[in-house]
């Protein structure tokens, strides 16, 4: 069943502890869009993720992935369901154990029975498509990160999911890799179909690739839209954010006690 | 790590393991424990066994030909009735006698059975007839002390 | 201030018990999650090479040294009595039945079972075991059961290794270094050392300390918080904890087995 729509997000809010991430959030994703969730740290983006893979269930509200409602999917179900998404952690999360190659061929030789020699074509494809098929034989340890994360990369994309989510996949690179990786995303999801929503804070690299911006705060959607149109907001958090701005709804100043009682400045004696 | 060096190493760790769990099976424990299907059982009764456990070795002419299974209190005699359990490739006459004797000086206690002359055998369930007890330490010195030398009177 | 410290125990013996709570549920889930460990048994073989074929020098080593310890000492007891020709006895119902399966299980705990936690906690903190739950690949059947299998298997193979170093080390010092009648030695050993007995009960011994260490092992690792100090405190507790278990264990099961004896 073809769903124009393939992730659904409707009414949801999750509770860490007492503590409430999300406090209702819409949102929709769909077939070969480059969605990204934009926000400032500690805002529940990364919270996003794991509620559309499945790793935690929401407190109110349904999230549903391909037409399928996670909520009343038992764990077959769910790990069913996971085949046909692809996960790219923040730092990779390689097995340090294997080889390039053995990280990559890892869910072909779990979920498939592919014949060593059909199985190495495909990891040698996937590896093209990240540019480091001549690092196959290479150990995780071995590669630098933006290296490590294109492998992770071609992991995801191992069994060609539909759905492909990456957690902040462009922190912490140099200026080279941050294009690179930008291009492959756009690039794989153009070629092959996929839907990929990108959580980040890098505002320039990702209104370079994306379709649909959503924007979180404070466990809300503030704001949305194209690339375009958040580039024009005068909302002013997307304002502040996108222009880098030291001064704006998010402040500065840690709330604190008037400076001047601070330093005890003002008639008391040292 | 290659898979094949890897089984082999692990192979010879179970090997090796093994080999040294044979060692303290047969050359460091005994392995002949009389069971059911290579023993009779016969019955002896006493008026005192002194330390006699479960067990403990059943000996005639110093070889153990069996083992203690069972102890038990007649509650109608008041007497112990010992089963012994002996192996069956060895036949006592019916008039065997059965002692408890102590190995070296304090050491632990065992039977000892005494082959008598009646060409026919003991054989499953039969009971021993003559028995003597075990020689506990204070009626010796009692014995001792009142000049008494008394053998325990034969049953 | 005395209300403060006793919330504060209280708070403590509430988590404690709840962690309980979790590692049984854990222990189950291992359980349950067997059946991969044994279908892909190359799994459980690459563990038993991490586990046990690398603790076999620190085991036969120290098995060998605790034998000819018990020889001399055993010699300088006995020697008060007459009875050295008593020593193969010693020394071997010392090492079958206690201090095989301790030892071995006490020197597994900190050298395999540290690294269990650390490994285990490490791919926590990495996000491996998240990366391969996406993947569709539950870890507690890819990753944990195996090692769990691994380490139970291991253990009474190297207790029985501790053992048999043991009695050999004994041997060494008691007949060929201080000249107790070698034909004594042997003899009287067997004749005291019951198969059911004695060695039997020390191989359940060793399989109940490997349960045991490898569950908290695996337990501290999958729940260490996925920091530096995180893994490095799950680690030490692994250690203190599998240790306390073995000895706590061993009174346990002691107690049961030769209650019968006298």
């Amino acid at each position: 069943m073809q769903h124009d729509n393939l992730v659904e997000i409707e009414g949801v809010a999750f509770d860490y502890g007492a503590r409430p991430v999300l406090k209702g959030i819409n949102l929709t994703a769909k077939r070969g869009q480059v969605i990204a969730i934009m926000g400032s740290s500690g805002c529940g983006k990364t919270t996003l993720l794991r509620l559309i893979g499945g790793q935690i269930k929401p407190s109110q509200g349904t999230v549903r992935v391909a037409g399928e409602s996670l909520g009343e999917l038992n764990q077959a179900g769910l790990y069913r369901l996971r085949r046909k998404m692809g996960m790219l952690f923040q730092f990779g999360a390689l097995f340090t154990d294997m080889s390039v190659f053995d990280n990559v061929a890892f869910q072909l030789r779990e979920h498939s029975d592919l014949p060593e020699d059909a199985l190495r074509d495909m990891v040698l494809m996937k590896l093209h498509a990240v540019g480091l098929r001549g690092a196959s034989h290479l150990m995780p340890a071995e590669l630098s990160g933006g290296m490590a994360r294109r492998v992770a990369l071609a992991r995801a994309i191992a069994l060609d999911p539909q759905l492909v989510m990456y957690d902040e996949p462009f922190a912490g690179l140099d200026p080279i890799s941050l294009g690179v990786t930008g291009n492959l995303i756009r690039r794989l999801t153009d070629t092959l179909g996929l839907t990929s929503i990108l959580v980040t804070h890098d505002v320039q690299e990702s209104l370079k690739i994306v379709d649909y911006v959503y924007f979180v705060s404070e466990g809300v959607i503030v704001a949305e839209g194209t690339a375009d149109d958040i580039r024009a907001s005068d909302l002013p958090y997307v304002h502040q954010f996108v222009h880098g701005e030291a001064e704006g709804p998010v402040t500065f100043h840690y709330p604190a006690a008037p400076y001047v009682e601070d330093l005890r400045l003002g008639g008391q004696s040292a | 790590m290659n898979k094949t060096i890897l089984d082999l190493w692990v192979g010879l760790f179970v090997i090796v393991g093994i080999a040294a769990l044979l060692f303290l099976t047969l050359k460091v424990g005994s392995m002949n424990t009389v069971n059911n299907s290579n023993s009779y059982e016969v019955v002896a009764r006493f008026e005192n066994i002194g330390g006699l456990k479960t067990r403990a070795p059943v000996k005639s002419a110093g070889v153990v030909v069996g083992r203690v299974a069972d102890v038990r209190f007649d509650n109608e005699m008041y007497e112990a009735a010992v089963t012994l359990r002996l192996d069956k490739r060895y036949a006592f006459p019916k008039d065997t006698s059965a002692a408890i004797m102590t190995s070296g000086l304090l050491g632990e206690q065992y039977i000892g059975l005494e082959a008598g002359g009646d060409s026919v055998k003991l054989k499953d369930k039969d009971r021993i007839l003559i028995t003597q007890d075990a020689v506990v330490l204070e009626n010796l010195i009692g014995q001792f002390l009142y000049g008494n030398a008394q053998e325990g009177a034969p049953k | 201030m005395l209300k403060l410290a006793i919330e504060r125990l209280g708070n403590r013996t509430l988590q404690g018990v709840g962690r309980i709570g979790f590692a049984v549920r854990f222990f189950v889930a291992i359980m349950l999650h067997s059946g991969t460990a044994f279908r892909r048994f190359g799994l459980t073989i690459r563990e038993m090479y991490f586990s046990g074929v690398q603790s076999l020098i620190i085991i036969l080593v120290s098995g060998l040294f605790v034998g000819m310890v018990l020889g001399l000492q055993g010699y300088e007891t006995l020697q008060t009595y007459g009875s050295e020709e008593a020593l193969g006895i010693l020394v071997a119902m010392s090492l079958v039945r206690e201090l095989g399966p301790v030892v071995a299980a006490l020197l597994f705990a900190s050298r395999a079972g540290s690294a269990i936690t650390a490994e285990i906690g490490l791919m926590k903190a990495t996000e491996q075991l998240s990366a391969m739950e996406m993947m569709a690949v539950d870890p507690i059947a890819r990753v944990v059961a195996p090692r769990f299998w691994a380490g139970v298997i291991s253990m009474p193979l190297l207790a029985a290794l501790f053992s048999a170093m043991g009695i050999f080390g004994g041997y060494l010092v008691g007949v060929q270094l201080i000249g107790v009648d070698e034909g004594a030695f042997w003899s009287q050993m067997q004749s005291a050392v019951d198969f059911e007995q004695d060695i039997l009960n020390g191989v359940i011994k060793s399989v109940v300390f490997g349960i045991a260490i490898t569950t908290i092992a695996l337990f501290e690792g999958y729940d260490a918080p996925p920091t530096a100090e995180g893994v490095s405190g799950a680690t030490t507790r692994t250690v203190v904890t599998s240790s306390l278990a073995v000895l706590a264990l061993d009174f346990v099961l002691t107690a049961f087995m030769f209650r019968g004896l006298s």
